[in-house]
């Protein structure tokens, strides 16, 4: 992301994060930090995208948790739904500690509000029980 | 408190000086030890090499070298069969490019007569293109010597080492000597890192180190050696072949950069010469690198860095001594200064192909000392090599994976080595405990893709068959470790 | 040894080419497929990519890999596809004969009536880019890395620095980052990014991870263990810049330099490579020259998005069943020559193009598609054009060329009616 000034304007450029595209999007901004034009999107998603990373910039946090009584010793995990930026190597540290049973599969929620913010942390893998 | 080891000899080094020393002593009713510092045997000098076993055409008449190179060559291709060492009598041509170079083969030709080689003649520019298409055109000539070959260089050390230690000989690694107890002029006994060992005789065969060794006994204290580092390029297999030994007319910096093939098939180019101050530094250097590949271009032209899969370095133990009225030599005497130590010290190419000869020289040493070398009835001279799978018949592999599964899973694709032949690399007389032990004795991960398949795979196994965690598994001994943790733990 | 022939079409390798491949093979006409796989577990490299990023276009949704392998593995479960896993493909003939071993059941003949080669792709190593210094311990591909933290579940280090901006280079520096190690920097040896730029943003940027571009690692340091590298910058030659070496303390170096397709099988059956890709020579059928045998995905040339990969495995599994099916009932197969096709050939800003040739006939409303490589940097709006003898026979808009992304042209109708007036020649593709 990047800042320049232009009198009382100032014009941000982000990459889109949504397709690997990664439009260079352009955003006017005004004297009091309001959208005032958006550019460089290919798609509406560029415009989605920027809006909410000018308000709350949100990322999905992809990981592992260890497996108790797997085949395997993790299970690949992630935040279907992004979470914010700031955030993200807070749950990247508690993420370690945590564990699971075997079984896992898909779709299984291993956090369901953390921290109250509605972030989930949901498998994206499978590890039968075993070994 | 621990009992002293105490030996009737101990030979310090397991590099190919030292392992056919020990095999020649496994022949005699003696009690026989290896002291290595490394984790493995032959992990200096004597696997970092061209691997030739070179005629003898070269060294100065009247020298150590000389003789030793020129027996030593006869020695080696009686030995291989008994020791399943892959050795091949490809020949080598040392080749002269313009007039200067070409008046220079008939004094080379005449060195090598004096030596006592046989079958050396001079080829014509048309006799040396025919057998080497890949030559440059500007060749003139070259000297012919038939009876030099090229050796699989670990195996040359692993297989009188494996042969000593069935028949007897104690091979204690990861023992550094550290210190030495010299008693009424007499060497006594020398501490290592594994712990105080006494003996009657000792043999240093410490290659780089071996003044090191001479200097803690207070002999030769003007003797030094310094490491010269020799570079080296291995190319894949399907890119160009050479039939026999390509050598440059010599200099005074030695036989120069060569180019021939390896008894695996690839190529290989080497070895440059530069002294270095390190004597454990075993990088390769981009001088190095460029060195190496313009002295090989001005043999064969099209050589092409493209492809490359390899590099390595090898340091010389290149030392000072001088007989008189001789340029440098092999220094190999029964100490004078100190009883008890025979010393095999600045045994530099023609090093290799010399070790079986020195090894004979040392028991001719011992007998002139007064030791009684009395043949051991039971002595075995045979010893074989693993198996490779990928050098089966489909019939053979189907056999040897319903005999044994362990031979059903592959660990390394490229080379085709199979969990089998790790799982005898673990479990033989020198035991592969580390992944550079099993690479050499199987050829995993030497091939396209440089370990990245079989790095997991073999980790596992080691850890499995040694009772370690992953963590503890090395690549080549203390300090090399692969992994430092697992994922989800001890972050730093 | 006895030979089994009882199956149409043996799969070799269960990523997402392999997986595709199987599906399609048996759907097309009840095949009997095997699909032959060396890990102990499906989805090939999938499992150990656990990033989003996989199926925007096949599920209409952005997957991390190993979710991206389930849902192609659920299909495969209710087929009667047979598989064998943890078991290697040791050889494979032009006339098709291959041998499996496994420890469970030894080692085995089969002689199908048609292979799909889905084996994926190697990376290029630390010899191959002739990276000067010792052999210690702690020098890792990116891949290989990836596969311990992810899937045996170990770290290699704790201090890295990765060599390459590639794609797998930039995902290693962030998932090392979230396991707690310390990625000092990733360099890069060409002026631009390899990878894509959202991966700069996502995995760089996001996590204070500095790139040096022009930048590349000239010595390593530590002969046990890695204990440090040489940086030094590069000119637009690529040559080094003298004076500008500066070390970086570290334990561990990464190398992301570049993906190789896997060809030690295509080799042993005399499939024809084409030097561009390093990959089989395709057809828009996915057949490579050899009669019988398909290539698909990353063993014919490197794909950026895997859903692009999927799809090509089915048209390879397609074609591999039809023509089990023609070899069953002995009937003839149209000669080549006589079938209307054009040949594309690499040209202007072009690295490498699949398929290599593309036919006309037998579409059944099936799509073809065509990928092309870029080797040019052009942020700019772009021509690519498809020329015979410089006179240009169909021609598309794109936004830009980046070597980082393939470009991928779904051939329209009326592209196809262009192509066809040119049949049986040789055209060059050109992006300017």
């Amino acid at each position: 992301m990047k800042i320049s000034k232009e009198g009382d304007y100032r014009r941000r450029t982000d990459i889109c994060l949504r397709c690997p595209q990664g439009c260079e999007v352009e955003t006017l901004l005004g004297p009091n930090d309001e959208i005032l034009n958006i550019t460089g999107n290919k798609c509406k998603l560029g415009v989605a995208y920027v809006e909410q990373e000018i308000k709350d910039p949100r990322r999905v946090l992809p990981t592992s948790i260890r497996v108790k009584n797997g085949v395997r010793p993790l299970v690949p995990a992630w935040t279907p739904e992004p979470m914010p930026k700031g955030l993200l190597l807070e749950l990247a540290e508690e993420s370690r500690e945590m564990e699971v049973e075997a079984p896992v599969h898909v779709g299984d929620v291993i956090v369901d509000n953390w921290r109250g913010l509605g972030v989930r942390l949901v498998a994206s893998g499978h590890v039968p029980r075993g070994r | 408190m621990n009992k002293v080891k105490k030996f009737d000899v101990v030979i310090i080094g397991a590099g190919v000086i030292g392992s056919m020393v020990a095999r020649e002593l496994s022949r005699y009713k003696l009690s026989v030890a290896v002291l290595e510092k490394e984790v493995d045997v032959g992990m200096g000098q004597s696997s970092s090499n061209s691997a030739i076993i070179h005629s003898g055409h070269d060294p100065e008449p009247g020298t150590m070298k000389a003789r030793m190179n020129v027996r030593g060559n006869e020695l080696w291709y009686k030995i291989v069969p008994e020791l399943d060492i892959p050795l091949e009598k490809t020949g080598a041509l040392i080749v002269a490019v313009g007039p200067e170079e070409q008046a220079g083969l008939y004094p080379l030709l005449e060195q090598g007569q004096k030596n006592g080689v046989s079958g050396l003649e001079i080829l014509s520019r048309e006799d040396v293109l025919s057998l080497e298409p890949h030559l440059t055109g500007d060749v003139t000539g070259a000297l012919s010597t038939p009876t030099a070959g090229i050796v699989d260089a670990f195996q040359g050390v692993l297989g009188p080492a494996e042969n000593a230690a069935m028949n007897g000989v104690e091979f204690i690694l990861n023992a550094e000597v550290q210190g030495v107890v010299v008693e009424d002029g007499t060497l006594k006994a020398v501490e290592t890192s594994q712990g105080p060992v006494e003996a009657t005789w000792f043999i240093n065969a410490a290659g780089i180190h071996s003044d090191e060794i001479l200097h803690m006994v207070g002999d030769h204290p003007d003797f030094h050696i310094s490491a010269r580092r020799g570079e080296y390029f291995v190319f894949d297999s399907s890119a160009f072949r050479v039939s026999n030994v390509i050598f440059p007319m010599p200099s005074e910096k030695g036989k120069g950069i060569l180019v021939t093939t390896t008894t695996h098939g690839n190529t290989m180019i080497g070895p440059n010469s530069n002294v270095i101050e390190d004597k454990e530094d075993h990088s390769v250097t981009e001088s190095g690198m460029s060195e190496i590949l313009d002295g090989a271009r001005r043999l064969v032209p099209m050589i092409s860095p493209r492809h490359v899969i390899s590099t390595f370095a090898g340091l010389r133990a290149t030392g000072n001594y001088k007989p008189p009225g001789h340029g440098k030599d092999f220094l190999l005497e029964v100490s004078k200064s100190v009883k008890g130590l025979i010393t095999l010290a600045g045994v530099e190419s023609p090093g290799y192909v010399s070790a079986p000869a020195i090894a004979e020289y040392v028991a001719e040493m011992l007998r002139g000392e007064g030791v009684v070398l009395e043949e051991k009835p039971d002595w075995n001279p045979k010893r074989s090599r693993i198996p490779r799978f990928k050098d089966m018949s489909h019939d053979e592999r189907k056999e040897i994976i319903r005999e044994n599964p362990a031979y059903g899973r592959i660990v390394c694709r490229c080379e085709e080595v199979t969990e089998g032949e790790v799982l005898q690399a673990i479990h033989s007389p020198i035991p592969a405990t580390t992944y550079d032990a099993i690479k050499r004795r199987t050829w995993l991960g030497t091939g396209r893709c440089q370990g990245s398949f079989d790095y997991p795979r073999t980790m596992e196994i080691l850890a499995r068959e040694l009772g370690m965690s992953m963590t503890e598994i090395t690549k080549k001994g203390p300090g090399s470790v692969f992994l430092y943790r697992r994922t989800k733990e001890g972050v730093v | 040894m006895e030979v089994n022939t009882d199956y149409d079409v043996i799969v070799i390798g269960a990523g997402p080419a392999g997986l595709a491949a199987a599906i399609e093979a048996y759907n097309e006409n009840k095949s009997n497929v095997l699909l032959i796989e060396r890990n102990d577990s499906l989805g090939g490299i999938l499992p150990q990519c656990i990033h989003n990023g996989f199926g925007a276009i096949k599920f209409g949704n952005d997957l991390p890999g190993p979710e991206y392998a389930v849902r192609y593995e659920e299909q495969l479960r209710d087929l009667p596809v047979e598989i064998m896993l943890d078991t290697m493909v040791v050889d494979l003939t032009p006339d098709l004969d291959i041998y499996t071993m496994n420890s469970t059941q030894g080692y085995r003949h089969f002689r199908p009536r048609a292979v799909v080669l889905a084996m994926g792709c190697r990376e290029r190593t630390r010899s191959q880019i002739r990276l000067p210094g010792t052999r210690a311990a702690g020098i890792y591909t990116a891949g290989t890395a990836q596969r311990l933290v992810n899937i045996e579940g170990y770290m290699p280090g704790n201090e890295i620095v990765i060599l390459g901006s590639g794609d797998v280079g930039m995902i290693m520096a962030r998932r090392f980052t979230i396991e707690g190690a310390r990625v000092l920097s990733v360099l890069e040896l060409l002026p631009y990014l390899t990878g894509l730029r959202r991966n700069f943003v996502q995995c760089l940027q996001d996590y204070d991870i500095p790139l040096h571009l022009s930048t590349t690692v000239n010595k390593i340091y530590g002969e046990r263990r890695v204990e440090g590298i040489e940086t030094v910058k590069v000119d637009e030659h690529l040559n080094h810049i003298s004076g500008t070496e500066k070390f970086i303390k570290c334990d561990t170096l990464v190398l992301s330099v570049g993906l190789i397709p896997e060809n030690e099988l295509s080799r042993k059956a005399g499939v024809q490579l084409d030097p561009h890709t390093n990959g089989p020579i395709v057809d828009s059928d996915m057949a490579t020259n050899v009669p019988g045998i398909y290539a698909a995905g990353n063993v014919a040339g490197i794909y950026d998005l895997v859903d692009y990969v999927s799809m090509a495995g089915e048209v390879a599994g397609r074609s591999a069943a039809v023509w089990a099916s023609k070899q069953k009932v002995a009937a003839k197969a149209q000669a080549e020559e006589e079938r209307p096709s054009i040949t594309i050939k690499p040209g202007a800003n072009v690295g490498s193009v699949i398929p290599q040739k593309v036919y006309f006939d037998d579409l059944d409303g099936r799509d073809i598609y065509l990928n092309m490589r870029p080797n040019a940097l052009l942020e700019r709006a772009v021509k690519v054009e498809l020329s015979l003898d410089s006179e240009e026979i169909m021609s598309f808009r794109e936004k830009y060329a980046r070597p980082a992304e393939m470009i991928i042209r779904k051939l329209k109708p009326r592209d196809i009616d262009k192509l066809k007036a040119a049949g049986g020649h040789e055209l060059i593709a050109g992006i300017s």
